[in-house]
């Protein structure tokens, strides 16, 4: 059978840390990196008699990010202990949720190449991540506990994804509405945002499904979208040569660029939920929940759709823009003060995001007011200053976030506007230079352009260019 | 009356009159310790130096004439589930035998803050694993009232060492019964409080939804004052009632008259040892003579609470439990050739038999397949017998029981037989299953002059209920034949 | 109930114990002993009967996201019975 005769079915977990300042059960700082065992205290590495104490901030955390996915909340929600022998896993079992997860059903619009779907959210739940193993050189394996205890939500969705581009649409807008909500950094370098793939392929028009692999703990949309590439051909070449697939988690080697069955983990395993004793239910009331709503931004398709309809920009225009809350909020209030959302937009895109490296385009730490970008960008309409004045003042203002007006004032750097002066200026140069003016009125209507660069060079670019090209004509239209 | 012979709140206002000092009592006690203890074997740690050198502060500060509380210098010992900074706490247990904790449980907190003196860590059976203390990895404790036999369990060194005068008081924990069986054992009074009303905060885990400290005292008096000292709320305990607490000293001594007691056939049948049952009767005259109604009441679901107490605690031990493994603390076996290897040997060589049953039959009953007609239904049981419990509570201020079927057996007596073991707990795990109070308090003796203990279980946060009634009881009855041997 | 040997030797699994051939002789024993025993709760037709997780009606038990300062790695360490770096050390983990 052909490989495209055969259809991929994937569904997703996704693991994203919460920023909150303190570990999920106890008050550690909850912070990337950092000495190890350093962020640690009785609770966090599962010391015997201590006892775990609910975060308050995450279970408001992922409430956030389950209405702000359409999800519906569990008003009665539990804690369940998942059990498992592993040293990250110092109490030997996670704290997660089994049966009543904080929400469930939402979902999640992507657009592949045009062509819009919807995937399903089973649920969003809380839990514990794990510490960290550090296998380097020497005899043992060492374990560092600071990650350990860090608040997780885990969304697991539908298995809805038939190909490794919704994935990544999906991992983009996913990422971008927990941004939004403000619940995670979802830094996938730092492991904040982390992905598990099952994955199964069946002949296309096939109904059941087939036996899946599991792709565990990948933090690159890339190496994602490879590993599925691989994973899925892997399948297809083992059913094609009559051999069945074993349910088993894999892991994605980026070296070799292949995935490869984990030993560690391939034993059967039974984690035995039950509840946890330890902590009690979580009820969440509807005033809660309308709190919450409220407090969420509104999320970047709704303000793509806006920016479209309102603001007259363009669709690669305003995907650039709202990928970023921050950026879009940016914008927005730019907008407010500006004559031209089209100009504010390519400002953005142009100016601020070549001087912003990836980080800080993402978190949108634009070092300016938003304001003084409209601003500026109304000088330009109200003819104060051209648009290579523009730049000029621009990078003075991201240097010295001073006012543009006031750039312009203090470095005198309105255009001349004034007829008279540019006038009788027009007339030395037209004069003067009986070249070009021999040429445009012989016919050669560019010979107009070194007119207009001798009126620049006279002026040092503060004419206002419209100006000098209607005074230009309106000489040589008399001479004709 | 020798000093170590003398109740807490008789040491309390001798220190507080600075007709004692601290120091003079402590040593008293460190004293009958160092005499006793090779034939009681209550503790596993005695910690004297810290014990001295916390006596000799707080006799600094009543000098000074600073207002402490009403049990500052009172020598107690604590069993050794619970966490004490900078001292071993073993849990009975091989698999930590070398366990520093590097924070103090709550109720330790408690007691350095009531500037108590803590003279050591007593003996259980391992992991609060038993009804004898026979399951200690360390040693058997023995009865004070007969050397030859159990002092119960598991709390058992708690409850000896009040018994044999070791302790002005002592704090066990009781999972199933584990303060109350040896508080009736060996004489003395044993209480567990509400759910929640006494932090777990350090409490080393046998079953966290049923497992609570509680204290073994002398009389009700002092265990009044032992309950104001460990109650309270505790926001590092998120089972922790949030409530007010109230002075238990004011229970002692209210008018009993008209109250309603219940008492349930099911424990005075089958057996139930004769001289038991008519212990009880004979307390129910004396409750009578009070001025309090007794009636025969019937409770359906007594047969049903050992097996679903047995499946909670085990299945909640067997996660529990899990964290023994070697790497972060504790015992670690000597070979192992990788990693799981290392969980085995280190959990086969460091859990002793009893621990590896319950951790086997928790981890059965809890997995996949076997979770719902098990655990599932357990918990399902604990919902009936708190609904009959609470029908009874409509009608009556307490219910009456014996604390035990028999009297202390002999060591080695039941050892080969776990069911047999578990029987012992019949009376006391529904009290558990249920969250609620309950005190035992000694009624009289056998024929072989062994203590026989009833017990009084109270509703929800009515622990004064259950003083007010113990301590009247304690007042009005007659021990006809206690003797405790000459140590 | 009927428990196996071979029942006995997957639960000793799940839980890490490493049981002789002895001991699961003897623990097969034990446990359809006890099983057995707790069996009695089956008896029950009690399926509609809404199961205790807690025993006290406590919810929303939340602590405030603030930052209490760590423990002293080396007081944290103190206990672990092989440690190297700052870490607590077990046998090297083949992936
Ligand atoms: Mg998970
Ligand atoms: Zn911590």
């Amino acid at each position: 059978m052909s490989y495209n005769d055969y259809e991929i079915v994937m569904g997703l977990e996704v693991h994203s840390e919460l920023k909150t300042k303190t570990k999920i059960f106890c008050g550690c700082p909850n912070e990337f990196g950092g000495e190890t065992n350093t962020h640690c205290c009785p609770i966090c590495t599962g010391m015997p008699g201590t006892l775990p104490v609910l975060n308050g901030t995450v279970v408001e955390y992922a409430l956030r990010a389950g209405l702000a996915t359409g999800c519906k909340i569990n008003m009665f929600s539990k804690q369940d202990r998942k059990n498992y022998f592993y040293p990250d896993l110092p109490k030997a079992y996670q704290i997660s949720q089994f049966d009543l997860p904080l929400c469930y059903a939402g979902e999640v619009a992507i657009e592949v190449d045009g062509k819009p779907s919807l995937i399903g959210l089973t649920r969003i739940h809380i839990e514990e991540d794990a510490g960290k193993l550090l296998h380097e050189a020497g005899e043992g394996s060492l374990i560092d506990y600071n990650r350990c205890g860090v608040p997780l939500i885990e969304i697991v969705s539908e298995p809805d994804f038939r190909s490794a581009g919704e994935v990544r649409a999906y991992l983009e807008k996913l990422r971008s509405i927990l941004l939004y909500a403000e619940v995670s950094d979802c830094k996938m370098n730092e492991g904040s945002f982390r992905c598990d793939v099952n994955l199964s392929i069946r002949p296309k028009g096939q109904k059941e499904l087939g036996t899946r692999t599991e792709m565990k703990n990948m933090n690159s949309i890339n190496f994602i979208v490879k590993a599925i590439d691989y994973e899925a051909k892997r399948q297809a070449q083992i059913i094609d040569g009559g051999g069945v697939i074993i349910q088993e988690t894999r892991r994605w080697d980026e070296g070799k660029g292949i995935t490869v069955a984990m030993r560690s983990k391939s034993d059967a395993h039974d984690y035995r939920y039950f509840p946890e004793p330890d902590l009690m239910p979580i009820i969440t009331t509807e005033e809660t929940m309308e709190k919450i709503k409220a407090s969420l931004p509104v999320m970047p398709d709704i303000r793509k759709a806006l920016y479209l309809k309102e603001y007259g920009i363009t669709e690669y225009d305003a995907d650039l823009i709202v990928a970023s809350r921050h950026v879009a909020d940016f914008f927005e209030v730019a907008s407010k003060t500006a004559k031209n959302s089209k100009t504010v937009a390519n400002w953005i895109i142009t100016e601020i995001f070549s001087r912003l490296n990836e980080d800080e385009k993402e978190e949108g730490k634009i070092p300016l007011k938003p304001e003084s970008l409209g601003e500026l960008v109304n000088l330009i309409e109200d003819g104060v200053i051209n648009s290579s004045t523009a730049k000029e003042v621009f990078a003075d203002m991201w240097d010295t976030r001073k006012a543009p007006a006031l750039i312009v004032e203090e470095k005198g750097l309105k255009q001349i506007s004034n007829d008279d002066e540019l006038k009788s200026m027009a007339q030395e140069v037209i004069n003067e230079n009986t070249k070009p003016v021999a040429d445009f009125l012989s016919g050669i209507e560019a010979a107009i352009q070194s007119l207009m660069g001798q009126m620049m060079k006279r002026t040092k670019g503060k004419a206002n260019p419209g100006m000098v090209i209607s005074l230009l004509k309106e000489i040589l239209g008399g001479m004709k | 009356m020798a000093l170590y012979q003398l109740k807490a709140h008789v040491i309390s206002a001798l220190i507080q009159n600075k007709e004692m000092t601290s120091e003079e009592i402590t040593k008293a006690f460190l004293d009958r310790i160092e005499a006793v203890e090779p034939k009681i074997d209550a503790f596993i740690t005695i910690s004297s130096e810290e014990a001295l050198k916390q006596a000799r502060a707080v006799d600094v500060k009543i000098a000074r004439g600073e207002k402490l509380s009403s049990l500052a210098g009172v020598p107690i010992a604590i069993k050794d589930n619970m966490c004490t900074k900078g001292i071993l706490t073993t849990c009975g247990s091989k698999i930590l035998n070398n366990f520093i904790p590097p924070y103090n449980a709550t109720v330790v907190n408690k007691i350095h803050a009531a500037d108590m003196v803590i003279l050591g860590k007593l003996n259980m059976d391992e992991f609060a694993m038993g009804s004898s203390t026979e399951n200690s990895y360390y040693k058997v404790t023995k009865n004070p009232w007969n050397l030859k036999r159990v002092p119960g369990g598991s709390s058992g060194g708690s409850a000896a060492a009040v018994a044999a005068d070791m302790a002005a008081f002592t704090l066990g924990s009781d999972t199933g019964g584990s303060i109350r069986q040896p508080a009736h054992y060996c004489g003395v009074v044993g209480m567990k409080p509400t759910y929640g009303t006494v932090s777990r905060y350090g409490l080393v885990a046998f079953a966290s939804s049923l497992d609570q400290i509680g204290p073994l005292t002398k009389d009700v008096k002092d265990m009044a004052l032992a309950m104001n000292l460990i109650m309270g709320h505790d926001p590092m305990d998120s089972s922790s009632a949030p409530i007010d607490y109230p002075d238990f000293s004011k229970s002692i001594g209210e008018d009993v008259r008209g109250m309603r007691v219940a008492l349930p056939k099911e424990f005075l049948g089958e057996g139930i040892q004769k001289e038991v049952k008519e212990s009880v009767l004979s307390a129910v005259r004396v409750l009578e003579g009070l001025g309090m109604v007794v009636e025969e009441v019937s409770m359906a679901l007594t047969d049903i609470a050992l097996p679903a107490y047995y499946l909670i605690s085990s299945a909640e031990a067997s996660s529990n439990l899990a964290r023994f493994d070697g790497v972060k603390y504790g015992y670690r076996a000597k070979e192992y050739d990788d990693l799981i290897d290392l969980y085995q040997q280190t959990r086969d060589e460091g859990f002793g038999d009893e621990v590896k049953r319950r951790i086997m039959l928790g981890t059965y009953a809890l997995s996949s397949g076997y979770y719902d007609a098990y655990y599932k239904k357990a918990q399902r049981v604990r919902t009936l017998l708190k609904q009959e419990f609470s029908k009874l509570f409509e009608s009556y201020d307490l219910v009456l029981t014996p604390t035990g079927p028999t009297t202390a057996f002999e060591i080695g007596a039941k050892v080969d037989n776990p069911i047999e073991m578990y029987l012992n707990d019949i009376i006391t795990v529904p009290v558990n299953i249920a969250g609620l109070p309950a005190l035992s308090i000694n009624s009289g003796f056998d024929q072989n002059k062994m203590p026989i203990g009833i017990q009084l279980i109270g509703d929800t946060l009515k622990e004064h209920t259950i003083l007010k009634a113990a301590y009247a009881y304690e007042q009005a009855r007659e021990l006809p034949g206690g003797v405790l041997v000459e140590l | 109930m009927k428990i196996t040997k071979e029942q006995v030797e997957h639960v000793a699994k799940l839980a890490r114990l490493n049981l002789t051939e002895e001991e699961k002789i003897s623990f097969t024993k034990d446990m359809e002993a006890i099983i057995s025993f707790a069996d009695q709760i089956n008896d029950l037709d009690i399926d509609d009967v809404k199961p205790t997780d807690h025993v006290i009606p406590i919810n929303n038990v939340f602590r405030p996201d603030v930052v209490v300062p760590p423990m002293d790695r080396e007081l944290l360490l103190s206990n672990a019975p092989s440690q190297e770096n700052g870490c607590f050390s077990v046998p090297k983990i083949v992936e």
